[in-house]
C-alpha cells in the first residue's frame, strides 16, 4: 500500500463518516470566531433552538473592526468611534456571553488577529483540524494541522454538530529547495510561489510546503507561507511536524501539560508524509534563485522580483490574463517597462496575519533603524498582531526603533489589511504592504496595494519608493549601519 | 433553505476573470450583522462612482454607465454568466448573499474558487462550470441577442440556450439533492449525531490533549 501524505494522515484521523457520494463529515477540534463572521452563525443557532455541540472547542477575539489608536481603545467597546464597527464588535461579545464561549475580548492583552492568536496560545495544536470563518485560517497548518477557511453557514454548522461537511482535496506539493539568501523573507518564498503557480493553481489542492527551505524556517514563516496558500487558490496549506514545532508549541498556556505533553510529543511524530507517498502535483522552486519580491498588479500572481520591470501585456500568456494585465495596469496607475523600483509610495503598513508576529517586527525594524521615514510618505503604520506581540516588541525596545524613525506604534488588530476601520488608504496612493491581499479596493477605495515582506516595507518606508532591501543591508554590513 | 430545481432568467456577462469576493461585496459592508439587505451594493466598487457607505440609500448615488449590470438590457437578470476562478479572495459569506439578494440565482463560469463555490449551495444560488470554449460561445450569444434568457435544470443537469440546445454539466451528488430539497445541512449532519458521539469518544481517548479547555 503506498504511503500517506500528511493531509491524507489528518484527514483519516478525524473523518467521522464517508458519505457515497464523496463527501464526509470530518470532526473539527478547533473552531476560532471573530465578529465579521460570526453574528449570522450565532443568530442561525438561536432561530434553530441549537446549541454549541461543544463549547471548549471555540475561541473568540475581535480583529477585523478594532480601532488601532490609543484613544480609540482606551474605554473599550464603548470607545468605537465608527457606530457600525461598534455593533459588530458588540454582538460578539454579547454572543460569546449568551453562548459561554470564551473571548479575549478587546480590553484582554491576548486580544489579536486570531490567526495570531491561537498559534500563540497554542489553541492550535500540530494533528488538529482548525476552522475559522476567515479563509487566512490556512495559517494554523504551519503546525502539521488540517485548518481551513469556512463560511458563515459552515461556521454554524461547525457550531452546532463539531463536524464539517468536506470533500476530501487533492494534495499538492510545493518544494523549496537549497537555502534563501540573506534579505528573502519567508514572505519571499509565498510571493514566488504564488507567481509560478497562480491565484488559481492550488484550487482543489491542500498543498503541503515541503524541502529544505521550510525544513530550515521558523514557525512564525511557516505561518507567513501558510497563511498564503488561500492566494494560490488552496483552503488549506501545510508544513510537516518537526522539532522546530515542538519547540514553538511547547509551554503556551493550552498546550498539553505534564504527561500528556510526552504523550503528544509521540502521537506528533507521525505528522509528516510517509516517504512513498504520492502527490497529485509537485511544484519545485530553487530557494536560491528567489529575490526579495513586489507586487505590481491587483493580485497576488502579479509579482516580480524588485529589480525587474513592470510587465506589458504583451506578456501574458492568454487573452484573459492580458485583459486583467491592462486592467491592473491602469488601476494601479503603473505603465508598462517601468522599474518597480520607481513606483512611489505613499503608505506603508506593517502588520496583518502574515506579517504581524514578532520576527516580522523584528525584521522590519532591523532596517529602519538609524533612518527615518521619507519624507514623501504620509504614514507608515506598524500594527502588531496581538496584545502578547506588542508587549515583547516593547520589551525589546522595537517600538522606541520605529517611532524614532518616523513610523506609527498602534494597537493589535487587521487594521489596513482591509480597511474596515480608520485605517485606510486614499484613492491612487500606493501602499508597501505586508497584508496577503492585493484587491483593487482592499486597502480603501481606489487605494493600490503592492505586497512585500516586513523588511522591504521597511526600505520602501526610508527610501519613499520601492528597493531592494538587500542594497541597504549591504550598507549595514560595511559598516555604516548598525 | 431555498430549493433549486429549474430556473429560467435573463442571464447577463460580467466579462472579468478573477472577480473576488471583495469586488461582489466590499468589505464596509460586511459590518451588517444581518444576512439580507446586501443586493444595492452588489459589486458596489463597480457599479457605482462613489465610494458607497453602510446603510446608505443607493439610489441616488452616481452609477457606473458602462456597468453591465446598469445597461438597460440587463435589468432583471438571474443568470451570472462570469469568467474563470470567480468568487477567489475572502471567505465572506456575504458574496452569495449580495448576489441572492440582488436575484441571481445561478452563477455560470469556468471555474470558480473553493470556498465560494461551497457558499452558494448554502444560500440556494446555484454555480455551474462549463467549459472555457461552451462560456466563451455564450458570452458571444448573450452580447449578441438582447433579452437572452437560459434555463436551468438541476435535476437533468442542463442548461438549456433559448435554440434548445443543452449543455450539460454535473455537481455533487450530496448537493444536488440537498439543493433540489432545499436541506438544511445542520439537520442532516445531526442524523449523524450518535456517529459523531462515538467518533468524539474515541478521539479523546486516544488524544485526550486536543480536549483541553480553553480559559
Ligand atoms: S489581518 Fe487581514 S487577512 Fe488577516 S484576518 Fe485580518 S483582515 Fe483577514
Amino acid at each position: 500500500m503506498a504511503g500517506k501524505t500528511l493531509y491524507d494522515k489528518l484527514w483519516d484521523n478525524h473523518l467521522v463518516r464517508q458519505r457515497d457520494d464523496g463527501s464526509a463529515l470530518i470532526y473539527i477540534d478547533r473552531q476560532l470566531l471573530h465578529e465579521v463572521t460570526s453574528p449570522q452563525a450565532f443568530e442561525g443557532l438561536r432561530l434553530a433552538g441549537r446549541k454549541p455541540w461543544r463549547i471548549d472547542a471555540n475561541l473568540a477575539t475581535p480583529d477585523h473592526n478594532v480601532p488601532t489608536t490609543v484613544n480609540e481603545r482606551k474605554t473599550g467597546i464603548e470607545g468605537i468611534a465608527d457606530p457600525i464597527s461598534k455593533i459588530q464588535v458588540k454582538t460578539l461579545d454579547e454572543n460569546c456571553n449568551a453562548f459561554d464561549i470564551v473571548q479575549f475580548d478587546m480590553m484582554d492583552t491576548r486580544q489579536g488577529i486570531v490567526h495570531v492568536v491561537g498559534p500563540e496560545q497554542g489553541a492550535t495544536l500540530p494533528g488538529m483540524t482548525v476552522v475559522c470563518g476567515d479563509s487566512h485560517t490556512s495559517t494554523h497548518g504551519a503546525f502539521g494541522a488540517l485548518a481551513h477557511g469556512i463560511g458563515t453557514s459552515e461556521v454554524e454548522h461547525v457550531m452546532a454538530t463539531q463536524c464539517l461537511v468536506a470533500k476530501k482535496m487533492k494534495n499538492m506539493l510545493v518544494r523549496v529547495d537549497g537555502e534563501l539568501g540573506i534579505g528573502v523573507t519567508p514572505k519571499d518564498v509565498v510571493l514566488a510561489i504564488i507567481g509560478k503557480i497562480g491565484t488559481a493553481g492550488g484550487t482543489g489542492f491542500a498543498i503541503e510546503f515541503g524541502g529544505d527551505v521550510f525544513k530550515a524556517m521558523t514557525m512564525e514563516g511557516r505561518m507567513t507561507v501558510c497563511n498564503m496558500a488561500i492566494e494560490a487558490g488552496a483552503r488549506a496549506g501545510m508544513v510537516a511536524v518537526d522539532q522546530t514545532t515542538i519547540d514553538y508549541v511547547k509551554g503556551r498556556p493550552f498546550a498539553p501539560k505534564g504527561d500528556l505533553w510526552g504523550k503528544a510529543v509521540e502521537a506528533w511524530s507521525d505528522l509528516h508524509s510517509d516517504a512513498d507517498a504520492t502527490f497529485d502535483e509537485v511544484v519545485v522552486l530553487n530557494g536560491e534563485e528567489i529575490k526579495p519580491q513586489v507586487t505590481w498588479g491587483t493580485s497576488p500572481e502579479m509579482v516580480l522580483p524588485v529589480d525587474a520591470k513592470v510587465p506589458s501585456p504583451a506578456d501574458a500568456i492568454d487573452e484573459t490574463k492580458q485583459e486583467g494585465y491592462e486592467r491592473a495596469l491602469e488601476y494601479m496607475g503603473l505603465t508598462a517597462g517601468m522599474p518597480i523600483t520607481d513606483i512611489p509610495v505613499d503608505r506603508v503598513f506593517i502588520g496583518s496575519c502574515t506579517n504581524s508576529r514578532i520576527e516580522d517586527l523584528r525584521e522590519a525594524a532591523a532596517v529602519v533603524k538609524g533612518r527615518t521615514v521619507a519624507k514623501t510618505v504620509k504614514e507608515a503604520l506598524v500594527v502588531p498582531g496581538s496584545g502578547l506581540v506588542k508587549e515583547q516588541a516593547e520589551a525589546e525596545g522595537l517600538h522606541e526603533v520605529f517611532e524614532a524613525a518616523g513610523l506609527q506604534w498602534r494597537e493589535p488588530g487587521c487594521s489596513m489589511c482591509l480597511a474596515m476601520n480608520a485605517d485606510k488608504l486614499g484613492a491612487g496612493e500606493h501602499c508597501a504592504s505586508t497584508s496577503n491581499r492585493n484587491f483593487e479596493g482592499r486597502q480603501g477605495f481606489g487605494g493600490r496595494t503592492h505586497l512585500v515582506s516586513p523588511a522591504m516595507a521597511a526600505a520602501a518606508a526610508v527610501t519613499g519608493h520601492f528597493v531592494d532591501v538587500r542594497l541597504l543591508m549591504n550598507k549595514e554590513l560595511m559598516g555604516q549601519g548598525a | 433553505m431555498k430549493a433549486f430545481t429549474i430556473h429560467t432568467g435573463l442571464a447577463a456577462p460580467l466579462d472579468r476573470a478573477n472577480v473576488d469576493t471583495d469586488m461582489i461585496i466590499p468589505k464596509q459592508f460586511l459590518k451588517s450583522i444581518k444576512r439580507s439587505g446586501f443586493g444595492p451594493n452588489l459589486f458596489d466598487e463597480l457599479r457605482y462612482l462613489d465610494e458607497g457607505q453602510p446603510g446608505q440609500d443607493c439610489s441616488n448615488r452616481p452609477v457606473n454607465p458602462e456597468f453591465v449590470l446598469n445597461q438597460d438590457r440587463y435589468q432583471g437578470a438571474s443568470v451570472l454568466l462570469a469568467r474563470r476562478n470567480f468568487g477567489c479572495g475572502s471567505s465572506r459569506e456575504h458574496a452569495p448573499w449580495a448576489l441572492d439578494d440582488f436575484g441571481f440565482r445561478c452563477v455560470i463560469a469556468p471555474s470558480f474558487a473553493d470556498i465560494f463555490y461551497n457558499n452558494c449551495f448554502k444560500n440556494g444560488i446555484l454555480p455551474i462550470t462549463l467549459s472555457e470554449e461552451a462560456v466563451d460561445a455564450l458570452f458571444n450569444e448573450i452580447e449578441a441577442q438582447e433579452g437572452y434568457q437560459l434555463k436551468v435544470d438541476l435535476e437533468r443537469e442542463k442548461v438549456i440556450k433559448p435554440d434548445g440546445t443543452e449543455l450539460g454539466f454535473s455537481i455533487d451528488e450530496f448537493r444536488r439533492h440537498c439543493l433540489l430539497n432545499g436541506l438544511d445541512d445542520i439537520g442532516l449532519t445531526l442524523q449523524d449525531a450518535d456517529a459523531i458521539k462515538a467518533f468524539e469518544g474515541r478521539h479523546q481517548q486516544s488524544q485526550p490533549w486536543l480536549f483541553g479547555a480553553i480559559h
